[in-house]
């Protein structure tokens, strides 16, 4: 999940004999799985909450880039080398396309990379933990990657319709991802023994944030049941984490690899793995700005936005004066 | 020098400046000036590392000594490589970047366009399916090289200061030793000497559309072809071959 507890401004859900017309008329429309397209009428709580979801998002899309860029020139085949950067620059595409949806709600891509820039703007925990093996590169293929996959497929459905129709762009590269992330993986587990340490150290250094990723539990959250409403937000936090942790622990097991969970265990009356519990002080530490690499993931960020400053600038000057060359020739 | 030795060496020229030219655009990934331009460096790169995987996979196959292009990339020390020296060159500013790379396209779509019609029908069917990237290549690093040189007063200062600053590297490509006329003598490939003067007429116009003055021909660093680097290449392949090298035998 790259949006994690994104506020809604609402206090309580408002029963539809509080809403106005216009909300009420709003609200028929999204329980009968209407797309709500950008210059039809919301309330701007709703407007509000997907620009602050979508550029959490596309943030994340940006962000991610680097813990995985990390490897790139260190990729150790050919092949691997163009799988990851065909990975990396498709993050920087579904970054773009989450800004132009979150551009058609009346927001500039430049306005949301100054939140970003800034340290204003979120974006998901997960990327601020290091890649410091090649092993993590498979790891966040695997696992984080999987989580979104998880988060992004119902979304996919979401109300909003230039959202929904990212996330359906996005989905079908993702699955990709995981794909490949996994097969790295598979490499590995059945590799050398140093390749196989390798894999586990990763699995242990990535699944608890990859836990974290879905966020604490929002069964008491008004901010998540007013986002399920609105169909911005398709299931619970607690669902998908166990739904990401039920498909992939049989995963782990086909790699010969150990979950670095003591509590985990199959559950045949629920159905599902019973799992031990998040370490969330660690979760909103990093949130907070103090995970392993959040300062230089900012300042990378702000350096490559700067330093390409007079890039974009000469872009425009020359595109300027293009068309003004053009309007005199026109003339 | 066998006829087969010329032909895997030259080979391994056109892969070896495939190859470090692709890891060079790869270091920008995430870190250009804008998400269109990671998205743009990245499809040039990957269309590189295709090139590399080609040519050097032929260069092994005409060597017979079971070496693949991984082995070829991953596993040769500095002194093997290749490549021309203009390709190891820094990435240095934006400027630097795509002056680096309108030289390099210029050139390489004439030579590729010169190799469609090699003898060599292995070498010709390579060729034609590079020469489609490269077309687009080229057509992308000139107009940044217009844009940055008739754009602001800062992009012109520097896209001037990047266009002197790496043209004493260009010389090289156009120097023939006894691989490039062994190779000429059997057809395989094209006087490389006859490539200068178009390469040269593009500079000229491209310059003079983007308000850029062409340094004047002077010294000519060399020596890539032959495997006499700079100091960067050695961390190029530090940086390329750590994991072949710290894990040998394995596979990935």
């Amino acid at each position: 999940m790259y949006a994690q507890m994104v506020k809604t401004g609402v206090d309580h859900i408002q029963s539809k004999e509080e809403m106005s017309p216009e909300e009420r008329a709003f609200q028929d429309r999204v329980d009968q799985d209407i797309k709500i397209e950008p210059k039809e009428w919301m309330p701007e709580a709703y407007r509000k909450t997907l620009i602050r979801q979508i550029s959490q998002h596309a943030h994340s899309e940006i962000i991610g880039m680097q813990p995985e860029g990390n490897w790139i020139t260190r990729a150790p085949t050919l092949e691997r080398k163009a799988i990851l950067l065909a990975k990396v620059q498709d993050e920087a595409g579904h970054g773009l396309y989450l800004y132009c949806a979150a551009e058609t709600l009346g927001v500039s891509r430049d306005e949301l990379m100054e939140q970003l820039n800034s340290g204003k703007a979120k974006y998901s925990s997960i990327f601020n933990y290091p890649t410091i093996t090649w092993a993590d590169i498979g790891a966040i293929g695997w696992l984080v990657d999987g989580a979104a996959i998880m988060n992004q497929v119902p979304l996919q459905r979401c109300s909003y319709g230039p959202y929904s129709r990212a996330m359906i762009r996005i989905c079908k590269e993702e699955s990709f991802h995981q794909r490949q992330g996994y097969d790295a993986m598979t490499k590995l587990a059945r590799g050398t023994p140093e390749q196989k340490a390798m894999a586990q150290d990763a699995l242990n250094r990535w699944w608890w944030p990859s836990l974290m990723m879905f966020g604490p539990s929002d069964a008491e959250s008004v901010h998540s049941a007013q986002s399920m409403r609105w169909k911005i937000k398709i299931n619970s936090n607690d669902e998908l984490r166990q739904k990401f942790v039920d498909q992939t622990v049989p995963q782990a097991e086909y790699l010969g690899l150990t979950v670095p969970d003591p509590d985990l265990k199959w559950n045949a009356e629920r159905g599902h793995y019973d799992f031990g519990e998040v370490n969330w002080d660690e979760f909103y530490q990093v949130i907070a700005g103090n995970g392993p690499c959040n300062r230089d993931r900012l300042r990378t960020r702000v350096k490559a936005y700067e330093e390409g400053r007079w890039v974009r600038d000469a872009a425009d000057a020359y595109a300027a004066k293009k068309a003004a060359r053009a309007k005199a020739k026109a003339a | 020098m066998t006829g087969q030795e010329a032909l895997f060496e030259y080979l391994l020229r056109l892969g070896d400046n495939a190859l470090i030219l692709g890891h060079r655009l790869s270091e920008w990934c995430g870190h250009s000036p804008a998400l269109e331009e990671d998205l743009a460096l990245s499809n040039v790169a990957l269309d590189l590392i295709g090139q590399t995987q080609l040519w050097l996979n032929l260069a092994g196959e005409i060597e017979g000594k079971g070496r693949d292009a991984d082995k070829l990339a991953y596993l040769r020390d500095a002194r093997d490589f290749r490549n021309l020296l203009l390709v190891e060159q820094p990435n240095g500013d934006f400027a630097a970047t795509m002056a680096r790379q309108f030289y390099f396209d210029a050139w390489h779509y004439l030579l590729l366009r010169e190799l469609t019609g090699s003898k060599d029908a292995r070498i010709a069917e390579i060729a034609a399916k590079g020469l489609k990237e490269v077309t687009y290549h080229l057509e992308r690093s000139q107009e940044w090289v217009l844009r940055l040189g008739d754009g602001t007063e800062e992009s012109h200062r520097r896209m001037q200061a990047a266009i002197d600053d790496l043209w004493m590297y260009t010389g090289e490509m156009f120097e023939s030793d006894e691989v490039d006329q062994a190779m000429m003598r059997e057809s395989v490939g094209p006087d490389l000497a006859a490539l200068h003067e178009p390469w040269l007429g593009l500079m000229r116009t491209t310059a003079e559309d983007a308000t850029l003055t062409l340094p004047q021909p002077g010294w000519a660093q060399r020596g890539g072809k032959r495997g006499m680097h700079s100091e960067h290449l050695g961390y190029i392949l530090a940086d390329l071959q750590f994991l072949q090298r710290a894990y040998p035998n394995a596979t990935w």
